[in-house]
Order: structure tokens, then C-alpha cells, then sequence
């Protein structure tokens, strides 16, 4: 488990000095442990743990967009389970729950323990329909036909920058929206 | 989207480099100060004998406390902007100012006195500490809750109550410029009561927009 979490501080770091690979890599790494949390966590309210995979991009997207706040000089998994926990919390509140979530959760994940990803999530899906068109775009592009950033660009006769910030502000959008619902 | 390809699309927007909170505090508070100097010097002003205040030691201790609570209160808020951060460690810092104040009143008792202690506590502009304070520190703390939005912060009631108390710290220092009450008894009570009330204004409002 300490191997694990060092793991993925390095990753993070490397992540933080430009690596997109190794942010890749991380990301697909806490992504298990993750759900594996939020599934305990939705059984221990009494939810049906179908909804795990919405929760788990709530936190993906928060780390993502909170990654500025994560001091690189500490270990990363502290940092990672203040937010699942956050965004579980949040999650269960808005479904008219409250409940303690208990700090293991997120902390006694075995190696071996990785369910796969059953029900597809809905509320990201949901709310990609209500975002400017040249956001949707992009982040389809990017996400559902994997087209990198330079093809996507070509596609849409846009700059690299350009699809940058309509990325960038695609995923802030997605997640103000999900917030508000 | 399914949850491998909303990772490949994080990935793509790894470039991305957010200013740090700290950096995004002081812009925000930076747009706001304008306002809050535009009420000060429209209602309140300098006061008149300020070259002769200066060299009362009193006097200049109101703005050593004022600034160390905005500036402890800086400090405690941006430590909390982190998801895992808690006050531990770091509630002592709230105490400076505090300290401050009780080694001026210790001071205050030492001397001789013309005014009675309670005349001293109650002074002549309590009215105006408790209306100014709050309504300069209004426009700062809309500011710190904007610039602290941009973190994560685990406890956003906590988070806005210091935000609050930084605002007021940043207020009771142009608002010290006016006030002729000088004792450490005025300061305790009133800056405390104005800064108590911007405290909980700020947790109020802190609890909803510093959700993350």
C-alpha cells in the first residue's frame, strides 16, 4: 500500500512537471480504488451502488480541476482521499442523505480489489448536451473518437490553443453544472 | 462519456496550469480594495490630529492588531484552501492579534489614567466601528470568498468565517485611521464585536460558495 501511494506521488509529480503519460497513468491507477470507495461508501448509506461510476467522475473531474492545490512536496493519496471523501459526502447529500463516511473507505482498499466499471454513468453524459456547442465538440472529439489535440484542431480549422482553452473550459463547465444539480 | 474516456480527455487538458490561490486571493482583493477605500475616504476620512496620534503608542498599536489578524487570518485561509488541511497547527495563528491586544490593555492598566475604565471601553464612536467596519470589509470579504473559491477548501463555513475575519482585519485598519478612540478596552470590544459579526457573515455565505 505505501508502495502504491508512492507511486502515484511520483506519478503526480511528473504529471505536474508536464509528463501527460504519467498523469494518464495515475489517473487510470487511482480510478479502481476510487470506485471501490464510493461502492462501500453508496452500500453503507443504503444506496444502490449502480451510481458509483457518477461519483467516481465527480472526483476525477474535482482532482483534475483542484490539482493546483495539491502541495508537491506531500504524499498525493492524503490529498486524493480529501476529495473523494468531499465529493462522496456531496454526492450522498444531494440524494437527500446524511451520512458519515467513514475515513477506511478510502484508506483499506486491498491491491487485488478492482471491480470494473458495470453501469454507465449518466450526469456527465447528461449535462455534455447543455454546453456550448464548440465545447461539446472538442470534448467529443477528445473523449469518444480519441482524436489528439492537433487533429482535433485540423477538424475544426481551430488553433491548438484555441482547442486547448475550449477543452479547459469544457471541463470546468461540465463541472459547475454538475454542482448545481 | 464512459469513466476511461473522460480520464483520456483529463489527460489531454494536462497542460493546463491553474495560478496558485494564493496568487488569486490577493488579485481579488487587489480589485476590491478601491471600493473600500472610495467608502472610507467618502464617509469616514483620516482623522484630523493623525500627525499627533502617531506618537501615541496606542494609536499605533491598533494597527499593529489590525494587521496581524489580516494577516494571521490570510495565512489560516489559504492553509484550508487544501482538501486535507485542517485548523490544526495552524489555530495559534489567530491568537497573534489577540495576544497583541492583551499586552496593550496590561500596558493601558499600567498607566495613569484620566478617563475611568469603562468611559475607555465605551469611547465615543462605537456606532461608527460597528457601521464602518463591517461596511468597508463587506466589499474584502466578497473578494477573499471569490479568490478562495478558486481552492478546494474541506470546510467552507470555517473556511468563509476566516475569510470574514480577514476582511474585517483589512477594514480595521483604514477605519483606525479615523477612529479618535484609541484605549486597547475600545479596540477589544468593538473591533471584536464588528470582526465577530463579519465572521459569521462569512461562514454563512462561505458554506454555499465554498463548496468545491
Amino acid at each position: 500500500m505505501r508502495e502504491r501511494e508512492d507511486e502515484w506521488t511520483g506519478l503526480m509529480r511528473s504529471a505536474i512537471s508536464g509528463d501527460d503519460a504519467a498523469y494518464h497513468r495515475l489517473l487510470r491507477a487511482v480510478t479502481p480504488v476510487l470506485r471501490a470507495a464510493a461502492r462501500r461508501g453508496l452500500a453503507r448509506a443504503g444506496q444502490p451502488v449502480d451510481q458509483s461510476e457518477d461519483i467516481v467522475q465527480d472526483i476525477l473531474l474535482a482532482v483534475h480541476l483542484k490539482r493546483h492545490t495539491w502541495d508537491t512536496n506531500a504524499p498525493f493519496a492524503p490529498w486524493l482521499f480529501a476529495i473523494a471523501r468531499n465529493k462522496l459526502i456531496d454526492s450522498l447529500r444531494r440524494r437527500g442523505r446524511r451520512i458519515f463516511v467513514d475515513i477506511d473507505d478510502f484508506a483499506e482498499t486491498l491491491p487485488g480489489e478492482a471491480p470494473a466499471e458495470t453501469v454507465p454513468p449518466g450526469e456527465i453524459a447528461a449535462q455534455l448536451n447543455t454546453l456550448p456547442a464548440r465545447q461539446r465538440e472538442v470534448l467529443q472529439s477528445i473523449a469518444v473518437e480519441s482524436a489528439s489535440i492537433k487533429d482535433t484542431a485540423k477538424k475544426f480549422s481551430m488553433s491548438e490553443g484555441a482547442v486547448r482553452v475550449a477543452l479547459h473550459r469544457g471541463l470546468a463547465s461540465l463541472t459547475a453544472k454538475l454542482r448545481e444539480n | 462519456m464512459d469513466t476511461d474516456q473522460l480520464i483520456k480527455t483529463l489527460a489531454a487538458d494536462n497542460s493546463h496550469r491553474a495560478r496558485s490561490v494564493g496568487f488569486v486571493l490577493m488579485l481579488a482583493l487587489l480589485a476590491a480594495a478601491p471600493v473600500s477605500l472610495l467608502i472610507f475616504f467618502a464617509e469616514l476620512g483620516v482623522r484630523p490630529d493623525v500627525m499627533t496620534a502617531m506618537r501615541n503608542p496606542f494609536f499605533d498599536l491598533k494597527f499593529a492588531v489590525t494587521l496581524a489578524l489580516a494577516i494571521s487570518a490570510a495565512a489560516v485561509a489559504l492553509h484550508l484552501s487544501r482538501p486535507e488541511a485542517s485548523l490544526r497547527g495552524f489555530g495559534w495563528y489567530l491568537f497573534i492579534p489577540a495576544g497583541l491586544l492583551v499586552a496593550g490593555i496590561s500596558g493601558e492598566m499600567m498607566m495613569p489614567q484620566r478617563a475611568p475604565m469603562m468611559t475607555r471601553l465605551i469611547g465615543n464612536n462605537s456606532r461608527y466601528c460597528l457601521t464602518f467596519i463591517p461596511a468597508i470589509s463587506l466589499p474584502l470579504l466578497l473578494a477573499a470568498l471569490i479568490g478562495l473559491r478558486h481552492g478546494a477548501p474541506a470546510r467552507p463555513a470555517l473556511s468563509g468565517a476566516i475569510a470574514g475575519m480577514l476582511s474585517a482585519g483589512l477594514a480595521a485598519t483604514l477605519y483606525a485611521a479615523h477612529c479618535t478612540d484609541d484605549s486597547p478596552l475600545f479596540v477589544a470590544t468593538w473591533y471584536t464585536l464588528a470582526t465577530a459579526l463579519m465572521a459569521a457573515v462569512g461562514a454563512l455565505v462561505g458554506s454555499r460558495l465554498l463548496r468545491y
